[in-house]
């Protein structure tokens, strides 16, 4: 008592204030807590929520147009779509050197096949457009060649555009290239370049020397090979030919002082004319000076798009906003409502079936219950694979459960049931793949219902299925609430099984995410409909969360 | 449950319909189960009885696709990367998910919830999501392992599988541990300290053989996860890590061969000793804890 009296703090055996000692404790433990969870958590977030931010972030991402062609991009930003105009012979110019980059770098057939998910025939106009982008350019060399013959050395040009000693580098161009050449070969281009652009060449020449810095980086950087010695390619040439064509540049080129003024002369005074963009592209397709083409790549050129969520919905983002596909290319929606239907079926039978089951394993003495409750178990631990491949050999029309009703006499011999490949075959297996675990969460919970109530309820005068109605079923509500959360959630992801019994009718949504994944290769449409799918479930697992508690789930 | 002597016609008539109509839906559960075991000695490539099977003929029953299964190649190399990949992934999710578990069964364990839905999620989330997600993230990975650290290309295809696999395994890990953990009883390791064991002791010798039993069936589940993972492995794994379900998978959805039956029994085998051991153990845990003060 005496301690007690003393009107300082209570301190603790080593003489710190208790209060503090105490914090001091329970911040360590916690401290010991956390430090036993980080690792598992670390190698959770990283190797599994990591992964699954990533695929959310795929269905928005569309950097592609942008990365494979800048320039154009940048030029169509100020073209009015809406107009009847196309875009100016800017646009075709950029496009030009775009593609034929592209083109070098075997990407062009990309973007090709990642516009043709919002317009088809992009992919084939893309893929020919890249072979065929040498020929004007073939034709400038000729030209260039003609009016002096050192334009046919690779020497001359690699002279021209490079710097040399004491000359100013042209950086943001050599940082630009590098940037852009990056985003073609989706990495970082490391290997050495004895080649850098000069700063008043580049003031001269703009668009060959973008061109040449774009070529170098690719040889150099990409390629390992020695700049001065390798062929430039024929868009050299045709962009040589704008930047001397251009009006005004014998009038630039007398204020030059650098090397090969004497042949940049020549050319100057050749009277070259300058490409025709937009005719060259017209020779390669006439959709190329379709207003729709142009239309579509600028819709699309966004870093970010809806458009696969649009897709994923059964709509489209088109210039003028969004729209419904055409009803032929209408499968998606339409597949969500049969996944949606499917797996209330598979529900619906499951607590049909699992119900009188709970409530006899419930009932019984344990004995006996525990003897019965094995052959819940047994297909409850059986391999997915046995379940489903035992499914496919009874459900055949040579299978076990058509002979036997052939045996007995229902099915004539020549109209055998045709069970599997249907959704029947799908709701059946299913429902006998994912019936444990509706029976053993209603089981758990008709274990507490007492028995007494429902004797009361009867010795009260109630008819038995009045006791059993009013009494004993909605004690027994949580138990089919949280076994129908489990087998829905359960069933609208399920690919192995609709897969194999499911045939073309039976399938999934997520049959279709891995049909796009390995088959279509459309991964952004697949990463949209793998969002959509897993925010449904997310909203259905805060439900069972809310009913039952994650901190309830048992197994076995 | 019985039925009383006083019942009524109609009570009577209604309990043994009930148990008529129990029995055909056991019979519903059980028997996919049961047909492919004496399919699967068929001696003809027929996936029905034939005559001679109905008749009990030893003519029409054979060993012959259990002999295809262990002479095939193609069975064999994917019963051994089963085997492979299975326990690794296991052991690793045992391990980290043991730690953990313990971890958060501790009293003062900041965001609790939010580090518990986590951990739980790659069981929540449906597989093919995780497998869509883990199909960009590893191959990104394995071009890392292979071009920047030169591993060998066979060598990352099994860590890339056996990591996405114990991801997996890692929710019923924890799940089993962390519910045996709530009956245990932790004045037993404070008396351990009390006596001058130091923690890493009092782990191994006291905390550990009590908790062993939910350590083990959360180990048996995550190993029968990976064992009977099909998704996944198809999207992250590549032919040469090809598993006994891909096989099988690969092998019902082309040409459906009877091979598959005698695997299945062979699975059935197996599951059936998973199926006893953790029944056993539940059993044994259950028994500790009556034994233990509470």
């Amino acid at each position: 008592m005496s301690d007690t009296a003393t009107n300082g703090p209570v301190l603790a055996a080593d003489g710190t204030p208790l209060k503090r000692s105490l914090s001091r404790a329970l911040r360590v433990q916690k401290m010991r807590a956390l430090a036993l969870i980080a690792p598992l958590l670390g190698f959770v977030l990283i190797s599994f929520i990591f992964p699954i931010g990533d695929m959310l972030f795929r269905s928005v991402e569309n950097q592609i147009v942008e990365h494979t062609l800048p320039y154009t991009v940048e030029e169509l930003a100020s073209w009015d779509g809406s107009g009847d105009a196309l875009p100016p012979e800017d646009v075709f110019r950029d496009m030009y050197y775009d593609l034929f980059l592209a083109a070098e770098m075997k990407r062009h057939t990309r973007l090709g096949s990642r516009l043709n998910y919002e317009s088809s025939g992009m992919s084939s106009l893309f893929r020919q457009g890249g072979r065929k982008l040498d020929d004007p350019g073939k034709d400038a060399q000729d030209a260039l060649e003609a009016v002096d013959a050192r334009w046919g050395a690779r020497e001359t040009f690699f002279e021209l555009f490079n710097a040399n000693e004491g000359a100013t580098v042209d950086a943001t161009l050599l940082a630009a290239q590098k940037q852009r050449i990056r985003w073609l070969a989706d990495e970082k281009p490391v290997g050495k370049m004895n080649f850098a652009p000069s700063a008043t060449v580049s003031s001269l020449l703009p668009l060959s020397a973008r061109a040449y810095t774009a070529f170098a980086v690719i040889t150099g950087m990409v390629d390992n090979d020695v700049v001065a010695k390798a062929k430039p390619p024929e868009s050299i040439y045709l962009a040589l030919l704008d930047d001397v064509a251009r009006p005004g540049f014998a009038d630039r080129l007398a204020a030059y002082d650098g090397p090969q003024k004497v042949a940049l002369a020549a050319l100057a005074n050749a009277g070259l004319t300058m490409p025709n963009y937009t005719a060259i592209f017209e020779d390669m397709d006439r959709d190329w000076v379709d207003l729709e083409t142009w239309r579509v790549i600028q819709t699309h050129s966004g870093s970010y798009t809806s458009g696969y969520f649009l897709n994923a919905i059964d709509m489209q983002k088109t210039p003028d906003g969004f729209e419904i596909q055409p009803e032929n290319t209408r499968v998606l929606i339409q597949l969500f409502i049969r996944t949606l239907i499917m797996s209330m079926t598979i529900m619906g039978s499951c607590i049909l079936l699992g119900y009188p089951v709970a409530w006899l394993l419930a009932n019984l003495p344990a004995r006996k219950a525990n003897v019965l409750m094995i052959l819940v178990l047994l297909p409850f631990w059986t391999s997915l694979l046995v379940r489903t491949s035992a499914w496919k050999v009874m459900l055949q029309q040579q299978g076990v459960i058509n002979d036997v009703l052939v045996w007995i006499g229902l099915v004539a011999d020549d109209s055998r049931l045709v069970l599997i490949n249907n959704q029947f075959g799908t709701i059946i297996a299913m429902t006998h793949i994912l019936l444990p675990f509706m029976i053993l969460p209603m089981y758990s919970v008709m274990q507490t219902i007492n028995p007494t109530y429902l004797r009361a309820a009867k010795s009260l005068g109630a008819t038995n299925w009045t006791a059993f109605w009013r009494v004993y079923f909605p004690q027994s509500i949580p138990g089919i609430g949280a076994g129908s959360i489990l087998v829905f959630i359960l069933s609208i992801g399920y690919y192995i099984t609709p897969e194999i019994v499911g045939g073309t009718k039976g399938v999934f949504i997520s049959n279709r995410i891995a049909y796009h994944i390995s088959s279509s290769l459309n991964w952004g449409l697949a990463a949209a409909l793998g969002t959509i799918l897993l925010a449904v479930v997310l909203l259905l697992y805060w439900c069972y969360d809310k009913i039952v508690g994650i901190d309830n789930v048992k197994l076995g | 449950m019985s039925l009383p002597i006083y019942a009524t016609f109609g009570q009577r008539v209604w309990y043994y319909a009930f148990r008529v109509i129990c029995a055909l839906i056991f019979t519903f559960l059980i028997t996919p189960i049961l047909v492919v075991i004496p399919l699967s000695f068929n001696a003809e490539n027929f996936f029905t009885f034939t005559p001679e099977m109905l008749s009990f003929d030893p003519e029409g029953y054979s060993l012959k696709h259990y002999r295809d299964f262990f002479s095939s190649n193609e069975w064999q190399r994917s019963f051994k990367n089963s085997m492979i990949i299975a326990p690794i992934a296991t052991i690793i999710s045992v391990c980290l998910g043991t730690l953990a578990a313990i971890g958060l069964s501790q009293s003062h364990v900041p965001f609790r919830r939010a580090i518990m839905a986590i951990l739980i999620s790659p069981m929540i989330v449906p597989l093919i999501i995780s497998a869509t997600g883990m199909f960009f993230f590893y191959s990104k990975i394995g071009n890392f392992m292979e071009d920047t650290m030169g591993l060998d290309r066979n060598l990352v295809g099994y860590i890339k599988v056996i990591l996405a696999h114990a991801v997996l395994g890692i929710p019923f890990v924890i799940i089993t541990v962390t519910a045996t953990l709530v009956g245990f009883d932790r004045s037993l390791t404070r008396a351990a300290a009390n006596m001058g064991a130091n923690p890493v002791t009092t782990f191994f010798r006291v905390q550990m053989p009590l908790i062993l039993p939910g350590v083990i069936s959360g180990g048996l589940f995550a190993f029968i996860t990976s064992f009977d993972e099909v998704v996944v492995v198809l999207f992250v794994g590549s032919a040469s890590q090809k598993t006994l379900p891909w096989q099988m998978f690969t092998g019902l959805r082309e040409q459906i061969s009877p091979t598959i039956l005698a695997v299945a029994t062979i699975l059935v085998g197996i599951s059936i000793l998973l199926l006893t051991t953790v029944e056993l153990l539940r059993r044994r845990s259950e028994r500790l804890r009556g034994l233990s003060p509470s």
